[in-house]
């Protein structure tokens, strides 16, 4: 029973039209981020770009800045190394607890973050942490620890796991398979988690809220802005948050598309890649 | 084989375990314990107390609660409506266009939240984009719709949309074309196809999307701040009042207790209709 085409047409407009709400906010934070006046109102009658010169002088930016940076780096390399190995657990191997681990994974995601980063806060002043941008990353990995072990374990799914037991058969070690063969192959997967982790934990706002103490991340600081009275370095600072995360993201497809192409440019039988 | 496959399982779960064991079930457990304490108190070891549930009825915190549920699934039964038809779309019609549209809503989940609500209220706010646009086009001008409930309903849609949106695209493509078609030359309506064969063989989709949808909304906060400027106040905002402002822990533990059991429940619900292995595509 296929679609008929005026139904087709409907639906392909329909998808355009959700795309132009999905980005419609960040035109007006554009736009409000080229105004020159001090008090935003459309229709813009004089663009400059003066707030993006101030923001980028501004030393409290550049704190904000390095405090984001630091929290999304070492987030995303902890949850590329406890996500490769949870993924394993995950897809890979049977063993007794498999279900369960599974179902465990999932609830910090269903969870929603404010409620997460209040519970965070009163279980670091029990035990005596005082929060700083430190506990922040805890609180980003409870959340992006999972989902990065999800975007692994797809991967995980579609390998053959004859590759790994040819090679014990063979007489690999357990260590070995990991490193020559388990990596390799997981790694576009790795990779493509990393990424999420990063741009999630640079975005995050409702988990930082509360677990980062008298530090502060750019979200958190747009955040405290837009409540308590406007400054037009909100929407220059929101700009250039997003301008930096969409840089990386294509950045990544760039680099994946070059490196898809040198490989299909070396001589057949050199790539062993399954897909996925 | 076999012993080794278990071994190395349960090695490679370890890490993660931990830091949710840390990090996720310790936290709620310290929430569930300071819940029974006794007011102005900040250690664990006290006799138990349940005087900050009582509060809770006493002084009408069930009014926000009401107001989070209430909202949260009224967002969830828009939600539903109007990305059915565009999973449709994304699981049946579309061929590429699938791959741009979840690019695009990807690609949105990375903007931070708050950044996204900020650029409505420039689009919607008096001078915004939209009426300070029309205003100068036309000469007249119309009220905000902004800081009412209606609003901060339209931000969770916005901000959720993405959590229904993809569970319902994966449900609806595990409803096989031939019984589709099997029922419509058999002589069923379209409506009756809707309703007989595609909702009932896409139910585990739309069960996960809608309670995730409904739980992530129930718990959020900088909607009904930012869209809503204070019109209404959200159970989220009465929990963080009690541990900021209020220095009042238990309360603010109780009231944290009595929506982490309501979305822990809903979240259990999901969790275990949720088949990991069939959806992520097991070869095996």
């Amino acid at each position: 029973m296929p679609a008929s085409r005026s139904t087709k047409i409907a639906l392909y407009l329909y998808g355009v039209l959700a795309i132009v709400i999905l980005y419609l906010p960040l035109v007006s934070v554009g736009f409000a981020s080229v105004s020159r006046a001090r008090y935003l109102s459309f229709p813009i009658k004089r663009y400059s770009t003066e707030w993006y010169a101030r923001a980028l002088e501004s030393p409290t930016v550049a704190d904000l800045v390095t405090t984001s940076l630091k929290v999304a780096i070492i987030v995303t390399i902890v949850s590329m190394v406890i996500g490769f190995f949870g993924a394993l657990a995950f897809a890979r191997y049977h063993w007794r607890y498999r279900g369960t681990f599974q179902k465990l994974i999932l609830l910090p995601i269903f969870f929603p973050q404010t409620v997460l980063g209040l519970a965070l806060l009163m279980w670091f002043n029990s035990v005596g942490i005082i929060p700083t941008w430190k506990t922040a990353v805890v609180a980003h990995l409870v959340w992006i620890a999972p989902i990065a072990t999800l975007i692994i374990a797809i991967r995980a799914y579609s390998f053959d796991p004859a590759l790994e037991e040819a090679a014990r058969d063979m007489g690999a070690s357990t260590f070995l398979i990991l490193r020559e063969i388990t990596l390799p192959l997981l790694m576009p997967g790795i990779v493509a988690a990393g990424l999420f982790a990063f741009l999630l934990s640079w975005g995050n706002f409702p988990l930082s809220l509360f677990t980062t103490g008298a530090d502060s991340t750019l979200p958190e600081w747009l955040y405290a802005k837009m409540v308590s009275g406007y400054s037009p370095l909100v929407p220059t600072v929101g700009i250039m948050s997003v301008v930096g995360s969409f840089c990386i993201l294509i950045l990544a497809f760039a680099m994946t598309w070059l490196l898809r192409k040198a490989r299909n440019n070396r001589p057949k039988g050199a790539d062993n890649d399954t897909g996925g | 084989m076999e012993r080794l496959d278990r071994r190395l399982g349960f090695f490679s779960a370890l890490p993660l375990a931990m830091l949710l064991a840390v990090a996720f079930l310790a936290p709620l457990l310290v929430i569930a314990v300071f819940s029974v304490m006794p007011q102005r108190v900040f250690s664990l070891f006290n006799a138990p107390d349940f005087s900050a549930y009582r509060v809770f009825f006493q002084q009408g915190y069930y009014g926000p609660l009401a107001w989070s549920l209430g909202m949260a699934l009224v967002s969830t039964i828009v939600l539903f409506l109007i990305s059915w038809p565009l999973a449709y779309g994304m699981a049946k019609v579309f061929g590429r266009f699938t791959l741009v549209l979840t690019v695009a809503v990807v690609m949105s989940l990375f903007v931070s939240e708050n950044i996204r609500l900020f650029g409505w209220v420039l689009t919607l706010m008096k001078g915004g984009l939209v009426e300070g646009h029309f205003r100068a086009l036309t000469g007249v001008g119309f009220e905000s719709p902004l800081y009412n409930v209606p609003i901060i309903v339209f931000g969770l849609v916005y901000v959720y949309f993405p959590f229904m949106l993809f569970p319902l695209a994966q449900g609806i493509a595990m409803v096989p074309d031939d019984a589709r078609q099997a029922a419509a030359d058999l002589g069923a309506s379209r409506w009756r196809v809707l309703w007989e064969i595609e909702l009932p063989l896409a139910a585990p989709g739309i069960v996960v999307g809608c309670l995730l949808s409904f739980v992530l909304a129930t718990g959020a906060l900088a909607e009904s701040k930012l869209l809503g400027g204070q019109s209404v106040i959200v159970i989220a905002d009465e929990i963080e009042t009690a541990f900021t402002y209020g220095q009042n822990w238990p309360l603010g533990s109780a009231l944290s207790m009595v929506l982490i059991l309501i979305i822990g429940a809903l979240a259990i619900v999901a969790v275990t209709r949720i088949d990991l292995d069939t959806i992520m595509g097991r070869r095996r």
